[in-house]
């Protein structure tokens, strides 16, 4: 704990709600960085073990070409672009939403911030939704997928594909649960500047997950 | 200087609203070219489509890790902790690339 107050009410003060460290920044904000470090190098053996297999399936189906099993039946390219572009549009809007949830509380009661662009609770809740959407585009997919032949067991395409986007996909619900509970923080007792720096650390995790989604679409969606 | 008056002093070097629309326009126009450029086969056939892809990723990539998540106003500590782990892990990738045979030299 750092910057300590010189009185002693003050330090009371402080130890009951701040969390410095010796840097002077929040512990908070430090641990999130330092987790999302991990999670770009978790994202990225999951990416390297599905570039490293893109190509090398012995059976179909494959993500942009048709292939003909030996019995004479016929697999289209399976991977669906309108579909994925839809919900990479959401998932960058949730971004949009995300932060303009965090601009509302941190300014909430100042000019300019009155109305639909201080209201932290219809941002948090659009932004939910928006992730919501996403789930269920996703949903979809690996639905229309197990239809058409796919599973995680068919090939490794369908492996490396369904373990990667899988843990996108788990990490986008565990974060339209984190943002839930803030929106529910907010309409218990509201959500003001002194709560700043929780939806500070939800949104980085949010934005975190919106970039992960930008190197998968154009590294599996996009590159044939 | 607690927290709260920490984080609302460092809350000012945010962008506005506005810039936040602009960002927001500019990844829905470089996502819209991603995509027209996935259905033009000349496009899709040339040397530069994947660099070009990889390109405009990148460009999206680090235009919402420094305008959303405020890494360009944040402190350097904060840069440190994503900017090193994400160099490690794309070193990692090139890397295996490489060992596996995906990417070859010459």
């Amino acid at each position: 704990m750092a910057s300590a107050p010189a009185t002693a009410s003050g330090a009371h003060e402080a130890h009951e709600h701040t969390h410095y460290t010796t840097t002077g920044l929040d512990n908070r904000k430090i641990a999130i960085w330092a987790f999302i470090g991990s999670e770009c190098m978790l994202f990225a053996s999951l990416i390297s073990t599905y570039l490293v297999y893109k190509g090398r399936s012995l059976v179909g189906p494959l993500p942009h070409e048709a292939w003909t099993s030996p019995a004479g039946q016929v697999f289209k390219p399976i991977l669906n672009m309108p579909v994925t572009t839809a919900s990479t549009f959401v998932l960058l809007m949730s971004s949009l939403t995300m932060v303009l949830a965090l601009a509302a509380v941190e300014n909430k009661g100042k000019p300019g911030y009155e109305g639909l662009l201080g209201s932290s609770k219809t941002w948090l809740l659009a932004t939910a939704l928006l992730g919501a959407a996403f789930l269920g585009f996703q949903a979809y997919e690996f639905t229309s997928f197990v239809h058409e032949g796919l599973t995680i067991r068919t090939n490794l395409f369908g492996t490396s594909f369904f373990t990667l986007t899988g843990f996108h996909g788990t990490h986008v619900a565990v974060g339209v649960l984190w943002l839930m509970s803030l929106l529910f923080i907010d309409l218990k007792r509201g959500l003001g500047p002194k709560d700043a720096i929780i939806v500070d650390i939800s949104a980085l995790y949010w934005h975190f997950v919106d970039v992960v989604w930008i190197a998968i679409f154009t590294l599996v969606y996009l590159i044939k | 200087m607690s927290s709260d008056r920490a984080h609302a002093d460092h809350a000012h070097e945010h962008p506005t609203w506005k810039q936040y629309k602009w960002v927001a326009l500019w990844l829905t126009l470089i996502t819209i070219v991603e995509v027209w450029a996935y259905y033009i086969p000349s496009l899709v056939a040339s040397k530069g489509f994947v660099p070009a892809l990889l390109a405009m990723s990148a460009i999206k990539f680090s235009i919402v890790v420094l305008f959303y998540m405020h890494l360009k106003y944040d402190h350097k500590l904060f840069k440190a902790l994503f900017v090193g782990p994400l160099f490690i892990a794309a070193c990692t990738l090139v890397a295996f690339l490489f060992l596996f045979g995906n990417v070859r030299i010459g």
